[in-house]
């Protein structure tokens, strides 16, 4: 299982979503491999699910059911939130 | 002390009463790390053009914007700068707009920002020092938030 936070330049946003994604996966027991990057380089076979806020989501050529946004992404409780709801859905 | 407070100094913290625009913000974001050469004015140029062609993405969170371009965009030295507006602007984010707080960075390559970021994570998330960030009034007052907690 691998998790890519996504954000406009892959250097910030996804960044900070990658720790929080980390600290999230730990709370919950899931086991999966996270790395961050830019938009312009993600192509839908390189993880299992993308992470990134609605901003970028739109511009984002990926499978809509292996993304998962964000509006806050330095709210722990909303990044575990969707990250529950998406294993409970999957 | 903040673990900011290596990354910052006097120019770098600005307490603005009010801008026109979310570019003029912006514009005020980067002047100290320009004087400084941490970047040039492409870097601002870019993230100016990113934000109108993708979106505010660097819009982070309700009130938050942490604007930064790539490396190769005019970013020359790992650099932060700190603006505090006293009346929010509009970012055209849908769901975090007025942004009162921007935390400009640039990283001149993909790996010596990982401690700033981390850190800049880490005070981001802390509801009582950004709480007491949002009241502040005076550039005094942010200056002893930013380098005191």
């Amino acid at each position: 299982m691998k998790i890519m936070a996504v954000c406009g330049s892959g250097l910030g946003s996804s960044f900070m979503m990658e720790m929080n994604i980390k600290k999230v996966l730990k709370t919950i027991g899931v086991e999966a491999e996270v790395e961050h990057s830019d938009l312009g380089s993600v192509t839908p076979d390189v993880a299992d699910i993308f992470v990134m806020a609605k901003d970028i989501a739109y511009s984002a050529n990926l499978p809509e059911q292996k993304v998962i946004i964000i509006n806050n992404i330095i709210d722990l409780k909303e990044v575990e939130q969707k990250i529950r709801e998406y294993f409970e859905k999957n | 002390m903040s673990h900011l407070a290596k990354w910052l100094n006097n120019e770098k913290i600005q307490y603005v009463e009010s801008v026109a625009d979310w570019q003029e913000a912006l514009v005020i974001a980067g002047r100290p790390l320009l004087s400084e050469g941490a970047i040039s004015q492409d870097y601002i140029d870019a993230i100016i053009q990113q934000k109108e062609e993708i979106g505010p993405f660097f819009v982070i969170a309700p009130q938050i914007a942490m604007p930064h371009a790539r490396p190769e965009q005019g970013a020359h030295k790992l650099g932060l700068s700190i603006v505090l507006l006293g009346t929010a602007v509009k970012f055209d984010s849908e769901e975090n707009d007025p942004v009162k707080a921007i935390f400009m960075f640039a990283a001149p390559d993909s790996n010596s920002h990982i401690e700033m970021i981390s850190e800049l994570a880490e005070v981001l998330s802390d509801e009582a020092i950004m709480a007491q960030l949002f009241r502040v009034t005076r550039k005094e007052a942010l200056i002893t938030i930013l380098s005191g907690v």
